[in-house]
């Protein structure tokens, strides 16, 4: 794929109704007393519960602010916006009952906000079948490799494939080109695998050991040793609890010797202060982070903006609790994706249920997304055949305990070929 | 525990009025449920059916199983993955669920009923924690924790589109009727007989010249198929197939569902399903601390009710109920 197949100069009518509808929901706040008064019901499926509790936490203030934000500025439409938040646990049944629950029985007009990979995946058939469109904050490849349906977008986030895509010609470029990972045995360890050995290969550099680590397993000392020695480049992706017995069991296995360079993903970090005792082996790593977690020295009026919003100090913890370390690479994912759905139901000219395949056709138009309030994170291309955003991406090293960006991704960095085409399938 | 009826063999004129008025009932509310209820009741139905077959094991058979999960699983994969990689139809692929929920139920009570009590407990969790090992080991075919999606195509069974409310429906009430059925005329029959004799005492029941391991070997399979029928049909009605279904908690949530509607009463699993979801529905509407309040209506049940609403009603006003 490349940056001119993704904007596409028949969607030029679609962009002005959505610039049209950006001027007006920044326009003073007023509510139209037009058609209806009545608040657009977006339902949010949250992880307050369960294994994703961390992340739901700070999805819900997050989205809470950013309610605020919109409906200072207008609403959508005219008309306020109300989320309705239901727990989904962070399962796939009970997702599935809350899509149901909340399209049917809360009267939502829309559902987003799912992050977690198994939920959306068991969460989108019902949404699919209830025709609603549902627009998840998931990171899996799942929406673009076209195992979901038509209702189901992903304009909020970057997936896996194009993060570790776009940061492989960076990593062995500066860390270097042998590389051993360490990765998680279930399927988001699998696309860190296959796409990032891939992108690896593709440098011309080379995956020397792929060490699958049991999602059950809560001691790793034992799996070191198959580091080869000729490892330049250590690449780990331990999503889950025992980061912390992984960093402490990894400095111990190398010690005060030498080590590789070692970059991984923030994930496993998120919620977690990274000058937390027992962290401090990661001195020096390299992270992926989808969102800069330290406010950085060349942060903007947009990065300011939205942390004050959401309550987010300068280190990435809550302004009124320095010890609740936030998601921050990730929770923008549901910031970003409301202001999507505001300038997608403005040029559908949204008014109800009735309007719902309208929107959906409304977001596959979109094809850019300026780099804003409302979307923070830093400019995006959509793909509207897809269903997939792609945006840029940061490298941060720790350095004192703190994350600092040593590097920012282009977009073109992380496009791939289009796996499906949603707008050729029926609604 | 009291035995469920002790009465002559054969299903008595009440209970199959009783059963029968339910399942007319269930029949009935399709037609005026609005469309929440409607995909609830079905999905009910579906976990009632995986319960009602953790009853044939625990209830009546005193098998105190944590690894029932893997029996749904084995019905959910085998079913989803015979469609997406074997290319079966979905009919054929249902009853491939079905039997792989009894085979595995087998082929686990051949060596975990060498067992009793914990230990039965501790080996069948092993069982079904391997079980949901092996499902993210095979990522490749399974996708893992992920799980997969079976499209609307492939849910489409005797030219019934099961992604639709009333097809779907049917065929949840179709399954549900059909288990009630046989496990009333299972638990009335003279090997249902022989299940209650090995829960309420196996060495008196060995005396009498029965084998506990044999008995308890088929009431676990059938108990299998119960699950692997249950599993079979999510993959078909709701189109996910999800390694989640073989987590603990899926061994866990039958057992729950048994002792809240009454453990060796053939409608207590269902009403078990049915209070449990509405209970946690209905609490999170109010709290985010709905946990909490299913917490606090399981130790009152505990408390107040041990064997279950049903098994409560059961000794107090209805000595007849199967």
């Amino acid at each position: 794929m490349t940056l001119p197949k993704l904007i596409q100069p028949t969607r030029r009518g679609v962009l002005g109704g959505l610039a049209a509808g950006g001027a007006l929901a920044l326009s003073p706040a007023r509510f139209a007393s037009a058609q209806s008064a009545a608040p657009i019901r977006l339902g949010f499926q949250l992880h307050r519960t369960g294994i994703g509790a961390a992340y739901g936490r700070w999805y819900e203030r997050t989205t809470q602010a950013a309610v605020k934000v919109l409906n200072e500025a207008g609403g959508i439409n005219g008309r306020p916006v109300e989320v309705i938040f239901e727990d989904d646990g962070t399962d796939p049944r009970r997702g599935a009952e809350v899509v149901e629950k909340l399209a049917t029985r809360s009267g939502c007009d829309v559902i987003f906000g799912a992050l977690f990979s198994h939920v959306v995946i068991g969460s989108a058939p019902r949404a699919g079948e209830l025709k609603i469109p549902y627009l998840v904050c998931s990171e899996g490849f799942h929406v673009a490799s076209g195992m979901l349906n038509r209702w189901t977008l992903q304009p909020g986030i970057t997936d896996v494939r194009a993060q570790v895509s776009s940061m492989a010609p960076w990593v062995t470029a500066n860390l270097g080109r042998k590389v051993t990972m360490l990765f998680p045995d279930y399927a988001f360890g699998h696309d860190h695998r296959d796409y990032f050995s891939a992108a690896v290969a593709a440098q011309g550099g080379e995956v020397l050991e792929l060490v699958a680590i049991p999602p059950t397993e809560t001691s790793f000392t034992r799996y070191f040793p198959r580091i080869p020695r000729a490892t330049e480049v250590l690449y780990h992706v331990m999503v889950g609890p025992a980061v912390l017995t992984f960093v402490k069991e990894l400095g111990e296995f190398y010690g005060s010797g030498g080590r590789p360079q070692i970059f991984g993903f923030v994930d496993s970090l998120e919620a977690v202060d990274t000058a937390s005792p027992g962290l401090e082996f990661l001195e020096g790593t390299h992270f992926w982070e989808g969102h800069c977690r330290v406010k950085q020295a060349d942060a903007g009026e947009h990065e300011a903006f939205y942390r004050a919003a959401v309550g987010v100090d300068d280190n990435g913890a809550s302004v009124t609790d320095a010890r609740d370390v936030s998601t921050y690479a990730h929770m923008f994912s549901c910031w970003e994706t409301l202001f999507v759905i505001r300038d997608a139901m403005a040029a559908a000219g949204y008014q109800g249920p009735a309007d719902r395949q309208r929107f959906v056709e409304a977001v596959e138009a979109i094809t850019a997304m300026a780099h804003s309030r409302e979307h923070v994170q830093g400019d995006k291309l959509f793909n509207g055949r897809t269903h997939q955003v792609f945006g840029h991406q940061f490298i941060s090293r720790v350095d004192g305990g703190r994350l600092t960006r040593v590097h920012t991704t282009a977009i073109e960095d992380g496009l791939y070929p289009d796996a499906v085409d949603y707008t050729s399938m029926s609604f | 525990m009291t035995g469920a009826a002790t009465g002559a063999g054969g299903v008595g004129g009440r209970d199959l009025a009783l059963h029968l008025a339910v399942l007319a009932a269930l029949l009935a509310l399709q037609f005026v449920l609005p469309a929440y209820h409607h995909t609830n009741l079905a999905r009910i139905m579906v976990l009632a059916v995986f319960a009602m077959g953790y009853n044939i094991a625990f209830g009546y058979t005193g098998l105190l199983s944590l690894g029932h999960a893997l029996f749904f699983a084995a019905g959910l994969y085998a079913t989803g993955l015979g469609i997406v990689h074997g290319s079966l139809a979905p009919g054929i692929a249902a009853v491939a669920g079905l039997l792989a929920g009894g085979a595995a139920a087998a082929a686990v009570g051949l060596l975990a009923l060498r067992t009793a009590g914990v230990s039965f407990m501790i080996v069948t969790l092993m069982f079904a924690q391997a079980g949901f090992l092996v499902v993210l080991y095979f990522g490749g075919w399974t996708r893992g924790d992920e799980g997969f999606v079976l499209q609307g195509a492939q849910r489409l069974v005797f030219g019934l589109d099961l992604s639709q409310p009333g097809p779907r429906y049917g065929a949840a009430l179709a399954l549900f009727a059909a288990a009630v059925l046989v496990n009333l005329v299972l638990v009335r029959s003279r090997f249902g007989r022989v299940m209650l004799a090995m829960r309420e005492n196996a060495e008196r029941a060995r005396m009498l010249g029965y084998d506990p391991f044999a008995v308890k070997l088929v009431a676990l399979a059938v108990s299998g198929l119960y699950a692997g029928a249950a599993g079979a049909a999510y993959a078909l009605l709701f189109g996910y197939v999800g390694a989640s279904f073989a987590s603990i908690q899926y061994s866990i949530l039958p057992l729950l569902y048994v002792l809240l509607g009454g453990a060796g009463v053939v409608l207590g699993p269902f009403l078990g399903a049915l209070v449990m979801f509405y209970l946690i529905d209905l609490s999170s509407s109010l709290t985010s601390a709905h946990l909490m309040v299913v917490g606090a209506a399981l130790l009152a049940l505990v408390l107040f009710a041990p064997q279950g609403i049903l098994g409560t009603l059961r000794a107090r006003l209805l000595p007849w109920l199967a």
